[in-house]
């Protein structure tokens, strides 16, 4: 949890230092995004999970273990970015090793896409699961709902971990303006899913409650959905300033503060691992600023596969 | 002659047996009705979708990148335009993950006017289809093409959009199917569905064989020395139908079944000998994909031209009005073809 708040407050210093284009990411989701990260059966092909995630992933990301490097390459559009090549924004990830389907801008498609995948996990035995992520304000899009349709159709479930990280905005627009409902998961309730909400800023309870619920997903090869109620710490994006809003719950801060209390970790050694990281954080983009980005050449790249050209110019 | 729904139907059928076809699925599209134009009919994997375009497409994606092959189908193209967001990452899903993500899928659509379906079952989806970088497009106008587009798109690593002419799903072609049977009533007693109670019916399926046509490949279907008219999917036998009016060598007609990528070395030889060039197509006339042909004509054969390049498209009116004097004003018809192609003809440079 650390380390992806060190990385994440990392990017923001490189977007304000005019080193980046734009910062969007998962600061406050990471007492609900590292466990999720260390409970997927993380690998690729149908015998492992399926990832459909937001562009607030990055604490499931490192929990996974990408490098803090992939993420800093990522931000400053450098063409050693594993995930884009230097062609897409800040924490949209996409790693097909870990069956991580590509993060995407708009805030509601993956929920239709992680059907196909669960699909296809459906008909295989020992198959993994399909989990998708996503925010409150994407539920009101039709998608959300293709995921709660499609995926309860008698005889047809489908084994999908829907979840929805509630941080209480869309942008700069509030949950209580726009939702009637007063929990997400209860529309899960019309469809017969097992349905749960939880303080996904507790990191244990997170941890308890996603264990459960994929669990649940995994033996029963049925739909679950899940509604965490997670914090939003440096607002939407670098569109809104990037700047750290006061009166939100601070997960790292609170499970610090409970380990101390603990007696199982000491103010020291909080201190030991946070210069760690931002040390480990601030080299790597250090040593990026050199690097190139991509080629102006390489614009046409990957139009189609196997190099077809999709140039009409050439053809 | 097998129509063309028959035709996808048999192409769909080779694509589950021989080439690793696991869905195909969408709005009514399996049993018992077998896609409301009966292309889906006694196929193996076809399966019936809730009737949502965005889930349709998005999971469509989805078994894409976990390796199945699948052909999905958004019942109309009309309603195809709520999916518009998901098309265009499908598209480049391969480009912005820098190559490391394909989605080799099929998503086919009815598109265009010609059965008196009014606004929403008359569009055409060619104009924007082509404005979908990552994606082929293609589009059949015999029941052959069908056939041989349709096991090329599965074969195609790349998503590819199907665009079927429906006018023309009831047409019977000239021209068999390869290990299609040859009688017309024998072809229908073995894999059209029956009306009434189909529980317990199943296909019988002739033996048939693989058949391809090359997708950015063009056919030059007449030779001519007067006028290249450039033409798909309907519109094709639009054409047909009025060139006995002409001289043999008068007009060279290319059948551009491949809207993207594109036969430009077929369209440039032909207007570099014919020195005028019609294109022709059913879509509406603003910032028509004809447009963009035309452009390229005028930028790169301007010192061959001896007409100006002309666009016969659909015209730019709000909808296809139900009335046939309201849908043939806004289509092509064979007297504004004529009318085209004598004013090119006759044109003084």
């Amino acid at each position: 949890m650390v380390k992806t708040r060190i990385l994440e407050e990392r990017l923001i210093r490189i977007y304000k230092a005019g080193q980046s284009y734009f910062w969007i990411g998962g600061a406050g989701e990471e007492a609900f995004g590292v466990p999720l990260g260390l409970l997927v059966h993380k690998g690729m092909g149908l015998k492992y999970d399926w990832l459909h995630m937001h562009y607030r992933a990055t604490p499931t990301l490192i929990a996974m273990g990408m490098e803090m490097r992939d993420s800093i390459a990522l931000t400053m559009n450098r063409a050693s970015d594993p995930s884009t090549g230097g062609r897409n924004f800040c924490n949209h990830y996409c790693y097909p090793k870990w069956n991580v389907a590509p993060v995407t801008s708009p805030i509601e498609v993956q929920y239709s896409i992680a059907l196909g995948t669960a699909i296809a996990q459906s008909r295989i035995p020992d198959g993994g699961i399909t989990i998708v992520t996503g925010g409150d304000a994407g539920t009101a899009e039709g998608d959300f709902a293709s995921s709660l349709v499609w995926s309860s159709r008698k005889g047809a479930e489908l084994p999908l971990l829907i979840t929805v990280q509630n941080n209480l905005w869309g942008i700069s627009t509030s949950y209580s303006t726009q939702h009637g409902e007063e929990k997400i998961s209860d529309r899960g309730k019309a469809f017969g899913m097992k349905t749960l909400t939880f303080d996904g800023n507790n990191p244990i309870e997170s941890y308890i409650k996603l264990q459960e619920s994929m669990e649940y997903v995994r033996k029963k090869r049925k739909p679950c959905l899940l509604e965490a109620m997670v914090s939003r710490l440096y607002g939407h994006s670098s569109a809104s300033g990037a700047n750290w809003v006061e009166g939100e719950v601070d997960c790292v801060q609170t499970f610090g503060e409970r380990l101390l209390k603990g007696g199982l970790l000491t103010e020291n050694k909080i201190s030991e691992i946070s210069n760690r990281y931002d040390e480990e954080a601030k080299r790597i983009s250090q040593n990026l600023l050199a690097e190139p980005g991509p080629e102006p050449e390489t614009l046409w790249d990957h139009f189609y596969l196997n190099r077809e050209s999709g140039n009409w110019r050439e053809f | 002659m097998a129509n063309m729904a028959q035709a996808l139907r048999l192409a769909l059928h080779y694509g589950e047996e021989n080439l690793g076809v696991t869905d195909i699925f969408g709005q009514d599209v399996g049993a018992p009705l077998g896609g409301v134009f009966t292309a889906t009919q006694g196929l193996r994997t076809a399966w019936n979708s809730p009737l949502d375009e965005r889930g349709i497409v998005g999971a469509a994606m989805g078994l894409a990148m976990a390796g199945s092959r699948c052909v999905a189908e958004i019942q109309f193209c009309d309603y195809i335009f709520n999916t518009i967001d998901l098309l265009k990452m499908a598209g480049n899903t391969l480009w912005s993950t820098n190559g490391q993500v394909s989605l080799p899928l099929v998503l086919m659509t009815p598109v265009g006017a010609g059965i008196h379906g009014s606004l929403y079952h008359s569009h055409s989806f060619d104009a924007l289809a082509t404005r979908l970088p990552g994606w082929k497009i293609v589009m059949p106008s015999t029941p052959l093409e069908a056939y041989g587009l349709m096991i090329s798109a599965i074969k195609d690593p790349n998503p590819v959009l199907y665009l079927v002419p429906k006018a023309l799903m009831r047409v019977r072609g000239e021209e068999l199917i390869p290990g299609e049977p040859e009688q017309e009533k024998e072809l229908r007693a073995m894999i059209d569905a029956p009306i009434g109670d189909r529980s317990q019916w199943k296909p019988r399926w002739p033996k048939i064989r693989e058949y391809t046509l090359p997708i950015g490949k063009a056919q030059c279907l007449t030779q001519g020395e007067d006028l290249t008219i450039v033409t798909y999917g309907r519109m094709v036998n639009l054409c047909r139908s009025i060139l006995k009016d002409y001289s043999e060598d008068s007009i060279e007609l290319i059948n551009l079944y491949s809207l993207y990528p594109y036969d430009w070395q077929m369209v440039k030889r032909s207007v570099q000998k014919t020195g005028r060039v019609l294109f022709l197509n059913e879509d509406s006339e603003v910032t028509n994909f004809g447009e963009h042909l035309a452009y390229r004509t005028t930028r790169e054969l301007f010192y061959s031209l001896k007409a100006s390049p002309r666009v016969l498209a659909g015209k730019n009116v709000p909808g296809i009005g139900l009335h046939p004097h309201l849908e043939d004003s806004t289509i092509p018809q064979e007297s504004d073809l004529r009318q085209a192609m004598d004013e090119l003809i006759h044109e003084v440079p």
